[in-house]
């Protein structure tokens, strides 16, 4: 590899400077991009002519001598969640496997005015429901460092792009852990970023008190410049922040000296992987090396947070994809034509919707049910504003939080598919920072074997800057990030 | 309360699947009566927490995010419906099959 090993940064600096064209490094991502689909099947759609016809214009642009953004030229993949009009955007569900997005994604927009050339959308669990992406309409994605195991889910193809060298960045989005235990599965850095920061206008929705867009890439300096673009208030989505948005790459100082860091440690040490734990550990004695302080802390509800997603999680489901009826867009079933429009809503969810999408809008419709909400969808409401006030009380001690991401390396495909909930404990130490819209990264810390294992660094509302400064000091002290996996194609 | 779950029964999921406008088959119908009992009764542990007094959080963010209600362009008629799998476009509108009479 030579055009496409590097950062988004460093691909952005060449283009820019005109060492490379951006056609060029265009051709070579979507070269790599059908190379790999065959064995990984990261992409659900590879748009080669819309994105060297882009590509082509940022080099004329710049020929011209005209102003480009920071992202110019640089190629990158989105989930097929999110929007761009005149591109098939199916959730990887069969009822929306025909849908012509209409309109641009805020964050579309936004990548494409910061001179992004987006080469297609990856593969994902069916509308983000799933942690291993086998919940996928067509096919599961494969991870690029061992092809029998999951990439992560839900936005594995994403992370897999990344890691396989595709693109320097891809956007997910992460409702329950959906970018970063992708990115800890993958061996990349992914980031949440904080509930609000990143306009969700154009993401299919999933659920809209949890759903965040953030970036994959293969440091935090990338993820920092990323945030930057996509960052920002956006009169289109009234949950988008007002906040303002500080240069997060000037963040990064390399400096963690006298940074406070909370490890909850009776909740990070039952049923984790010995060797995540061992890696954890090696992270927690790196930082400190750095000049941070470790502090013991404690979320006494943590505990609670995966019922206490999966109630909250599927009770929004259950309403965002009431709109999936086979009127406005989407498979209609022809089975039911001559039966009446509720013969046809119910026949038409059943044809489309696969098991795991039924499973949770069944679950969400029951708690949310007469008799059932206050025992379920409020009480859990109730446990998780307790949840927000354990970490309201360890950042009076702490600057950030730090826990793994996944309590395991990435697993086999078919492990955990006869049994949901074994699948839904894949997220133990995801879910709580959704839960309170907390921001999140996933980096690279070492390997059990072959596989990658990440931790993850958790900050106050809206301190994405810490996080991403710590993570990049510790990157800039471990080589783990720069691993890549080897793969043919 | 802490039965809940373990006494639902394919009667339950025929009720809620027809609340969520699903038509499962006899077999997704089992499958998921043996499922959802599991996972609920997984989730009844938050009912073991004391939350007496404690609010049900309503906002993740804590910001205003009203606006004025102002008129602005939206897409066209045409590229609303030009996903739709029957629609009278010169009409503007969505068909959808016989809901009265027939």
């Amino acid at each position: 590899m030579t055009l496409l090993d590097r950062s988004a940064l460093a691909i952005g600096d060449d283009i820019a400077a005109g060492r490379m064209s951006s056609a060029e490094v265009c051709r070579a991502a979507i070269e790599r991009a059908q190379a790999i689909n065959n064995t990984l099947n990261a992409f659900n759609l590879i748009d080669a002519d819309r994105a060297l016809a882009r590509a082509g214009e940022i080099d004329r642009r710049r020929a011209a001598g005209e102003t480009l953004g920071p992202l110019a030229g640089v190629p990158v993949a989105l989930k097929d969640n999110m929007c761009v009009r005149g591109m098939r955007t199916t959730a990887s569900s069969r009822i929306l496997e025909n849908f012509i997005a209409p309109y641009d994604a805020t964050v579309v927009q936004r990548l494409e005015t910061a001179g992004a050339v987006i080469i297609g959308k990856t593969n994902c669990d069916e509308f983000a429901m799933g942690s291993s992406n086998e919940n996928s309409a067509f096919g599961p994605v494969r991870n690029p460092w061992a092809t029998d195991c999951t990439p992560g889910g839900s936005s594995g193809g994403s992370a897999a792009s990344v890691a396989a060298q595709c693109v320097p960045l891809a956007l997910g989005s992460d409702t329950g852990g959906s970018i970063r235990q992708p990115a800890s599965f993958c061996g990349v850095s992914g980031l949440k970023p904080t509930y609000g920061r990143v306009s969700r206008y154009g993401l299919l929705a999933f659920a809209s008190s949890l759903d965040q867009i953030g970036p994959f890439a293969h440091s935090a300096a990338d993820c920092a410049a990323a945030l930057s673009v996509l960052a920002g208030p956006d009169p289109c989505d009234s949950t988008a922040a007002h906040e303002p948005v500080p240069d997060y790459r000037a963040a990064l100082t390399g400096d963690v000296r006298g940074l406070r860091v909370g490890v909850p440690r009776r909740f990070v040490t039952e049923g984790v992987d010995e060797t995540v734990r061992r890696a954890f550990e090696e992270a927690l004695a790196t930082l400190q090396q750095s000049g941070a302080t470790l502090v013991d802390i404690d979320l006494p509800h943590a505990r609670y947070a995966i019922p206490v997603y999966y109630l909250v999680a599927t009770a929004e489901a259950s309403s965002n994809l009431a709109r999936y009826d086979g009127v406005k867009y989407g498979h209609r079933s022809p089975a039911a034509k001559d039966q009446g429009l509720k013969a046809m809503y119910s026949r038409t969810r059943d044809e489309g919707f696969g098991a795991e999408v039924k499973r949770r809008i069944m679950l969400g419709t029951y708690v949310l049910s007469a008799g059932y909400y206050d025992a379920f969808y409020l009480k859990a409401q109730q446990v998780r504003t307790l949840l927000r006030r354990d970490y309201e009380q360890a950042f009076e001690q702490v600057d950030v939080v730090t826990m793994p991401t996944a309590p395991t390396p990435p697993f086999r495909l078919g492990e955990k598919t006869s049994d949901p909930l074994e699948m839904y404990l894949a997220d133990v130490f995801t879910v709580s920072v959704n839960l309170v819209g907390l921001p999140g990264i996933s980096i690279p810390c070492g390997f059990s074997g072959s596989l990658p294992i990440g931790f993850q660094l958790i900050g106050r509302m809206f301190d994405e800057a810490t996080i991403l400064r710590a993570a990049d000091a510790y990157q800039r002290v471990t080589p783990w990030h720069t691993r890549a996996p080897e793969l043919g194609g | 309360m802490g039965a809940v779950a373990a006494e639902l029964t394919k009667a339950d999921v025929e009720r809620i699947a027809a609340l969520a406008h699903l038509e499962l088959t006899d077999d997704e119908k089992d499958l998921f009566t043996a499922q959802l009992a599991g996972i609920l009764h997984y989730a009844e542990q938050v009912q073991q927490v004391d939350t007496t007094g404690v609010p049900p959080m309503a906002h993740v963010g804590s910001e205003r995010t009203e606006r004025e209600d102002e008129p602005r362009p939206s897409i066209a008629t045409s590229d609303a419906l030009a996903n739709a799998p029957d629609a009278a476009p010169d009409a503007g509108l969505f068909r959808v099959p016989r809901v009265i009479g027939g």
